[in-house]
Formats: C-alpha cells, sequence, structure tokens
C-alpha cells in the first residue's frame, strides 16, 4: 500500500492519454477532479492486487457516455458515491475498495477522484491495460464475471439498477439509459471478490501509468527523445511517422468509427499509413502491409512532445508518430481475441501480434 | 479618392497602410512602438497620412489590429477584478471554477466564485431551471467589489438562453457601467476551458477600452472620422462596441494579419505563407484566404481556453539569426537572433555578428549595407550554412502541409529577400511588393465574419436540409455584423459526431465571411 497525491496523479494522466489509444476521452477532466478530491480530503491508498483479500468485495467505477458531453457537463462529483451506495443496498455488502475499469484516458482518474471522497482505497489494476469502447471489452468478462448488477447514476440523483443475462446486453441497455440520463453518467460495475481481482485483472495499471508520465516529463528534462524512453518503457515498437492529411468520420450504432491518413515522413517517405478507429485506434495499415491490430495497442503520439493524441483530437496537418505496444496475455488468447480482436470490429483479418507483423517489415 | 487605413501593432513596430477603395496600396510604413502605443499610433497615422497627401475625411474606415491585451494576460498588468458565475448545478461542482488557473493570476482577478443551479444537457433539456434568486444574491454581493462578470453556462453553445437571462438580471441589479461576458460569445465545447477564455475576456475589459479610446484620440486628433474596426484572430473585423465586450477575440491577431496581408498581395486564397521576421520566421496556411486554426486548447498566460487560435508553426530562423562558425567547418544556426540590434551588430553594416542576413549578402542573394565587411568568409561554408536555412523552411512547409502536393508558398516580412524563388514543395513562390507590412494590409483588408455551433441530430436523410439551414444562420450572423449581405460565403464547416450517443448527435460549426457593406 502507498499512497497517491498531486504529483503521481498528474504523471498517471500522462500515461492514461496514451494507454487510452486515442480513446476513453481526454483525461483533463479526470485529472482536474481528483486533483480537487485529493485537495479537499486527503491522498489516495492505493493497494497493490495482492494485498486484497479473497472475501473483500472489489467494484471497478467508470465513467459512461460521450466524453464530448464529459468535457462540457462536468459531474457533480457525487454520481460514483450515489452508484456505489445504490449498488451496496442491492449486494447488501459493504464494497471494501474501488478499482479502475480501463487504464485509458478520463476512466484511470475518475476511480481516484470516487477513492479520495470515500476515504476507499483503489486497487492499482484494471480490466483492459488499455481502453475499449464497449462494457463486455475487460478481462474480467473473459474471466466470466458478471457485469451486473451494475449501478448508473446522473449528477441530478437518478440512478438505476440493471440485472442483464449477459455483457452485451448490458452494454445496450446501459447505453440507452445513458443517453435519457443526459449523455454522461458514471457507474458501479463489475462486483468483484478479491479472489477474482486477482485472477481476471490487468495488474499495476496505474503504477505503470505514472511511470509513462514521469519517463515523458524526465526525457523532456534531460533532453532525451520522449518517444524512446516510452518505447523502451511499454515494450513498443515505433510503426510510422508522418503527418495526417485526412480524417474520415462516420457514426455507426452509437460510435464514431473513421479512418485516418497519415502521409509518411522521414523514414516513411512515400508511404501513407491508414489508421482505423472506433473511437479507439484499431488497426494500423500501409498500402501493403498491415502494421498493427487490436487488441494490441496503437497509440498516436505528437512527434515533438511525445504527449498522446486522442481520435477525437486528431486533426489535418497534426504531426504523428504512432507507435504499437503488445497486449496483456489475456487480451491474446481465443476468447480474447473473439471478444476484442480483429474480426469483431468488422476487420477482415486474424490477429497477428504486433511484434511478429514488425519482424516482417523488417525483412 | 476613398481610403481605409491599416494599424497593425507589434512588440518592435507600427506598421500602417493606406489603401484606396480598390485596395491598392497607396503608402505604406513602420514607426517604433511606443510604450503608450497611442502615441505610436499617431505617429503611424500622421505619417502616412502627410507623405500620401491624403485629405483625411476621404479616410472611410480604420482598422486596428493589437497585441495590447495579449500582453496584458502575459504581463498580467491592468486586469480587472472578476467575479465568476458557474450555472449548471447539480452538474459541474466536482471542480471549481480557476481550478489550475496560475496562482498569482488567481490574486488578481478576486475570489468571487458562484456556482448557481440551471444549464442544459447536450440536446437543449434542462439540467435544471435556473436559480435566479441567486444571481440576484451574487449581484448585491458583488456590488462595487468587481470589475467584471464572467457567466458561463453548461452547454450553452447549444442553448445560451441561461447567461442571457442571467446577464439581464445582473444588469438590472447593477446596472449597464459592468461589463458581463458570456461564455457562448467566447469559446466553444468544453466547460473549464470556455470558461476560462470567459474570464480572460472580462479581465482585460478596461484594456481594451483604453487601447480603443487610444485609438479614437489619435484619429482625432488627426481629424479623421472614419469607421472604426478592430481585427479579431480569425482574420475578420469586430466593431468597437463587440471588441469592448469581446476583446480575448483580438489575442494573436498579428499572425493572422500577416497571412491575410500575404493571401491578398499573391492574390492566393490556398497557400502557406512564411512570414520571416528577425528573430523568428512564422509559417501558417490559408484555406479559402483564412487561415488554418490550431486544434488543441491553447494556454494563454498559463490559462488553458479554448477559443480559436491561428495554427503557426514558428522556427528560430530570422535576418537576425546569429551563425555560430565551430571547428572543421561546422556551424550552428540560432537559434539566438540580434533582434533589432540588426543594424548595428550584423557583419554587413559594420558590426562584429555573423548573421542570417550576412550570409545572404556574401552569396550575392541580397543587396544590404557594405558587401565588402563579408568577402573573407569561405564561400563554400557560407553555401553551405544557406542551403541548411532554406532546408529549415522547407522543412516547416512540409511540416505545416496537409497534402503532398505542391502548394504556392508567398514570402512576406522584412526577412524575405533572404530565401530564393525556388523552394522545396512550393509549386510557386511569391514576394509581393509591400510584403514587408503585409500585417497592416491584413488589418486593412480584413472582412466581417459570424459563426454558429450547434449540436443537431443528423441522420442522412436530413443531412443536406440541416446543414443548408445552419449555413443561412451564419450567413444571417455574419450579415447582422456588418457584412454586405451581397457576397457572404461560407468559410468553414465542421462536424463532428458525438461519440457513443445513439441518434447522431452531431455538433456542427459553421462560419461565414463577407466584404463590409459600404
Amino acid at each position: 500500500m502507498r499512497l497517491i497525491g498531486k504529483e503521481e496523479i498528474e504523471n498517471i494522466a500522462v500515461g492514461a492519454a496514451l494507454l487510452g489509444t486515442g480513446g476513453g476521452g481526454d483525461p483533463f477532466v479526470g485529472k482536474m477532479m481528483a486533483l480537487q478530491a485529493v485537495e479537499e480530503h486527503g491522498p489516495v491508498k492505493l493497494l497493490d492486487i495482492t494485498e486484497i483479500d479473497d472475501e473483500d468485495v472489489i467494484v471497478p467505477s467508470a465513467m459512461m457516455g460521450a466524453p464530448t458531453v464529459l468535457v462540457e457537463k462536468i459531474p457533480s462529483g457525487n454520481e460514483a458515491l450515489e452508484a456505489f451506495r445504490s449498488l451496496e443496498k442491492v449486494l447488501n455488502k459493504e464494497i471494501k475498495a474501488t478499482m479502475p475499469i480501463e487504464a485509458g484516458g478520463v476512466n484511470s482518474l475518475l476511480p481516484v477522484a470516487l477513492a479520495a471522497s470515500t476515504g476507499l482505497p483503489i486497487v492499482d489494476g484494471d480490466g483492459m491495460g488499455r481502453a475499449f469502447p464497449e462494457l463486455q471489452m475487460v478481462t474480467f468478462y473473459l474471466n466470466g464475471v458478471s457485469t451486473t448488477p451494475m449501478v448508473l447514476a446522473d449528477e441530478k440523483g437518478n440512478s438505476t439498477v440493471l440485472n442483464t443475462v449477459d455483457g452485451k446486453w448490458a452494454e445496450k441497455i446501459a447505453r440507452s439509459a445513458t443517453m435519457v440520463m443526459g449523455g454522461s453518467v458514471m457507474n458501479a460495475i463489475y462486483p468483484m471478490t478479491g479472489k477474482q481481482v486477482k485472477d481476471a485483472s490487468i495488474y499495476r495499471t496505474l503504477t505503470l501509468e505514472e511511470k509513462i508520465g514521469r519517463t515523458i516529463q524526465e526525457a523532456k528534462g534531460n533532453k532525451k527523445n520522449p518517444i524512446e524512453e516510452v518505447l523502451q518503457l511499454l515494450d513498443g515498437m515505433t510503426l510510422f511517422s508522418g503527418k495526417v492529411t485526412d480524417i474520415e468520420r462516420r457514426t455507426d450504432g452509437g460510435f464514431v468509427r473513421g479512418t485516418a491518413t497519415i502521409e509518411g515522413l522521414d523514414y516513411n517517405k512515400g508511404e501513407n499509413g491508414y489508421l482505423e478507429f472506433q473511437n479507439e485506434n484499431l488497426l494500423l495499415k500501409t498500402d501493403h502491409d498491415v502494421l498493427c491490430m487490436t487488441p494490441d495497442l496503437i497509440c498516436v503520439l505528437d512527434t515533438e512532445t511525445a504527449l498522446p493524441m486522442t481520435t477525437e483530437g486528431l486533426r489535418y496537418g497534426a504531426r504523428a508518430t504512432v507507435i504499437g505496444i503488445p497486449a496483456d496475455e489475456k487480451w491474446r488468447t481465443e476468447k480474447g481475441i473473439e471478444v476484442a480482436g480483429p474480426r469483431y470490429f468488422g476487420y477482415d483479418y486474424d490477429f497477428i501480434p504486433v511484434e511478429t507483423l514488425n519482424e516482417r517489415q523488417g525483412e | 479618392m476613398k481610403f481605409r487605413l491599416g494599424i497593425d501593432v507589434g512588440g518592435t513596430n507600427t506598421d500602417g497602410v493606406l489603401l484606396d477603395r480598390n485596395m491598392n496600396v497607396v503608402h505604406s510604413l513602420k514607426t517604433p512602438t511606443t510604450g503608450d502605443v497611442e502615441t505610436g499610433i499617431y505617429n503611424t497615422i500622421n505619417q502616412l497620412v502627410t507623405n500620401a497627401q491624403a485629405d483625411v475625411e476621404n479616410i472611410e474606415f480604420a482598422m486596428l489590429g493589437t497585441t495590447q491585451c495579449t500582453n496584458a494576460i502575459v504581463e498580467r498588468k491592468n486586469l480587472n477584478k472578476v467575479a465568476i458565475i458557474r450555472i449548471g448545478a447539480p452538474a459541474g461542482t466536482a471542480i471549481k471554477p480557476l481550478a489550475g488557473v496560475p496562482d498569482d493570476l488567481k490574486a488578481i482577478l478576486g475570489n468571487y466564485t458562484y456556482m448557481v443551479e440551471g444549464g442544459h444537457e447536450f440536446n437543449g433539456d434542462e439540467i435544471s431551471s435556473l436559480n435566479e434568486d441567486k444571481i440576484r444574491l451574487i449581484a448585491e454581493e458583488i456590488k462595487g467589489s468587481v470589475d467584471s462578470i464572467a457567466v458561463t453556462s453548461i452547454f450553452s453553445p447549444v442553448s445560451k438562453s441561461h447567461e442571457t437571462q442571467t446577464e439581464e438580471i445582473l444588469r438590472e441589479v447593477l446596472g449597464d457601467d459592468i461589463s458581463v461576458s458570456l461564455s457562448s460569445e467566447v469559446g466553444s465545447m468544453g466547460l473549464l476551458e470556455r470558461e476560462n477564455a470567459t474570464i480572460l475576456n472580462a479581465s482585460i475589459i478596461n484594456v481594451a477600452k483604453k487601447t480603443a479610446e487610444g485609438f479614437e484620440k489619435a484619429l482625432n486628433t488627426k481629424g479623421i472620422d472614419a469607421k472604426v474596426f478592430f481585427c479579431q484572430n480569425d482574420g475578420t473585423l469586430m466593431s468597437k462596441d463587440y471588441t469592448l465586450k469581446y476583446p480575448i477575440l483580438t489575442v494573436a491577431c498579428g499572425p493572422t494579419n500577416s497571412l491575410r496581408g500575404a493571401s491578398f498581395l499573391s492574390d492566393n486564397k490556398d497557400a502557406i505563407i512564411v512570414d520571416v521576421g528577425g528573430t523568428t520566421t512564422d509559417i501558417g496556411v490559408l484555406t479559402k484566404g483564412f487561415p488554418r486554426q490550431s486544434s488543441i486548447a491553447v494556454e494563454l498566460g498559463g490559462v488553458r481556453t479554448n477559443f480559436r487560435m491561428p495554427d503557426i508553426h514558428s522556427i528560430g530562423l530570422g535576418g537576425g539569426t546569429i551563425i555560430h562558425l565551430e571547428d572543421d567547418d561546422q556551424f550552428k544556426i540560432g537559434p539566438d537572433s540580434v533582434g533589432h540590434r540588426i543594424q548595428e551588430e550584423a557583419l554587413v553594416f559594420g558590426g562584429s555578428t555573423l548573421t542570417a542576413t550576412d550570409v545572404a549578402v556574401a552569396l550575392g542573394k541580397v543587396t544590404l549595407g557594405n558587401p565588402e565587411n563579408v568577402n573573407h568568409l569561405n564561400r563554400d561554408l557560407l553555401t553551405a550554412i544557406y542551403q541548411r536555412m532554406t532546408e529549415m523552411v522547407e522543412e516547416s512547409i512540409d511540416k505545416i502541409k496537409t497534402s503532398a502536393d505542391n502548394m504556392p508558398v508567398a514570402l512576406v516580412g522584412g526577412g524575405n529577400v533572404l530565401f530564393p524563388d525556388k523552394l522545396k514543395g512550393a509549386a510557386e513562390v511569391y514576394k509581393p511588393e509591400n510584403g514587408g507590412v503585409a500585417n497592416a494590409i491584413g488589418s486593412a483588408i480584413s472582412q466581417i465574419s459570424g459563426e454558429i455551433e450547434k449540436i443537431y441530430a443528423i441522420s442522412p436523410e436530413n443531412r443536406e436540409e440541416i446543414l443548408n439551414s445552419a449555413k443561412d444562420l451564419a450567413i444571417n450572423e455574419t450579415v447582422k455584423a456588418g457584412a454586405d449581405s451581397e457576397n457572404v460565403e461560407i468559410v468553414d464547416i465542421e462536424n463532428v459526431p458525438l461519440a457513443y450517443l445513439p441518434g447522431n448527435a452531431t455538433r456542427v460549426k459553421i462560419k461565414a465571411a463577407g466584404d463590409l457593406a459600404i
């Protein structure tokens, strides 16, 4: 157990934006909420997964809805609390800790805000190791943990309890409810025992995010190339470098899907990269090769500052370096690929790990 | 003959230009910017009118581009005390107003922050009804303690009714003397950034007032009775009344004016503009005659804001850039510069520092000063330096382009003669006459614009109909602002679907612009 405060939150925000693989929303709002909560209530206890009791009830906390709504309709700060109280009533048990459901963007830091204001500890792990667009795309689901009972709560004090037959139904019903409740809600979801958390989570996510943030910051201070330092930390590789020359977006079943065309610069001069996304970056290819595919992580970094760019923030003329990071082994299983592999998102490819794709490149 | 007068106040020089009705340059000049600005503006106007022998009664329009407001924020000078009202509770309370704003600025603004019930959802429904009683209480409380008020309501880009209602109540209690800034007029989606921009706007009202009155006074002293406009950073104009309400929109109008002036002088509406100064070279892109805007949240004086800003790529290379010679024929270009001391320090002017200008003179690219002072330098080395200088500009051009196609490139600014007539990536290189005062020309030729931002439910069936009615709204705004209804055109359309929400809710932003109605 260790305490995390303002400095850790600043670094986690940068790491969260990177692991968000373009989605997960701008962590700025999550960061400011966490900072205010820590300022008011003091630092937060960060628990390593190995420190949890097998019998304890742990509940991840997350925002659901449109990141574009969240940046305008800032939460009241009571939503997550309300969701937790309602869920405790349903479970008839006391919740002992919270944790992030995904490693990306705003959802890495909202549980920190909740932990600060409730005094609950936060578990150092998550259910994705990255960001994904749908509720069932978590390692908890891969391990058979039930998505529900879950609670959604809005800033007005409304909350709703869902009991669904599976994660996909939870996703569908919750998304409609979110719309009615104003486009952005907080939820308490995937209630687990400590044992389930140990089996089904990705470990030490917040610590990794903090390291990413610190690495980028220190690299700048030491005049080192921040992108290279980050790649070393994450076992990642540079996939493509260039500038964004075209973005095509379309709404499809409540999601923004699209393709960004990146015209190669430097060693990629003369070729184009095509980045396919559904909120998160899902596939990167050139005219001839596929360079990386989901569930492996595809992150777009500003070539000069190494700061991550979201898919919503991609614009004409942005100078970008796309990097690939191998996903956690939990995602590279048959079920992991079925839930979040290229075919689930409608791409006609069998999953090949990014390191294999890149060896081919090198040949 | 009828004239228009354009002035651009920069950090070092105040540039001025006199144009005739057909936009021909009658006369242009530079004078040093003075501490009180007003004197510098007066000097510029005075010399322009005298040198051009223009009849002051024939000056119809006078346009001012100024950095006064930017400087006030950056230097924390003469800022107002501001009351900050955020409407949207119970939403919005998890992050307090002024969170993340530097402490020195917070201290100047004062500690008058309020959160009030009200605000809207993304679809225009109310979060809660506006708590009018609380607004009245706040008005009573701040009476006499603040100079201006910043009002921000959740989703005001979708529905600004709670902001306008709040303004009415504040006026009932406080009268018309206090200025009220509404966030819906300042920035786009993103509550915290828009609120910050609104607060900064409220903080510079008095600075703007002083600048505007100084400009008018300078004109009056010279007997000029022209219609006065102020330049915004999107390349269009605002009336004095509007400038006094929303002065934040003048921030960064300098680079914008330069781009617009270059566009006009080179007769290119889609081009890359390279503005070569003494210390830096600024590169921007014009699309349909207007600068491409930056897509990221911009920091101003340490505050995160989201009002529009031109997308400018700057490199540390200008006429005064120092060339450092090292052993073995190695060299380093800048990033330091002799700046405005070039007339004393550059070799060709008898100084002792090797500058970018000296390199160009030695190679016969420009005729300036005394070329004999650079005769002793190794020509191969100079050629290598000049080639690297050119490459630096070419690389920046490539970085800012949006496609591989060659684009027209216009070189303006005092140092534009330094660079060659052929550049990689350029379809053609223009070095227009009067390019040295492109920014003043940019201010003189500015158009009037109007903009709307709304969220619509767009389906393939209604898409065209919705976009057309949104375009009409933007055109109406533009005509209201003073444009000639005959020649208003749409200059920018942006639509971004709101992710994760069924119903195809799409944020649509449309901007139109047109010439001044004469």
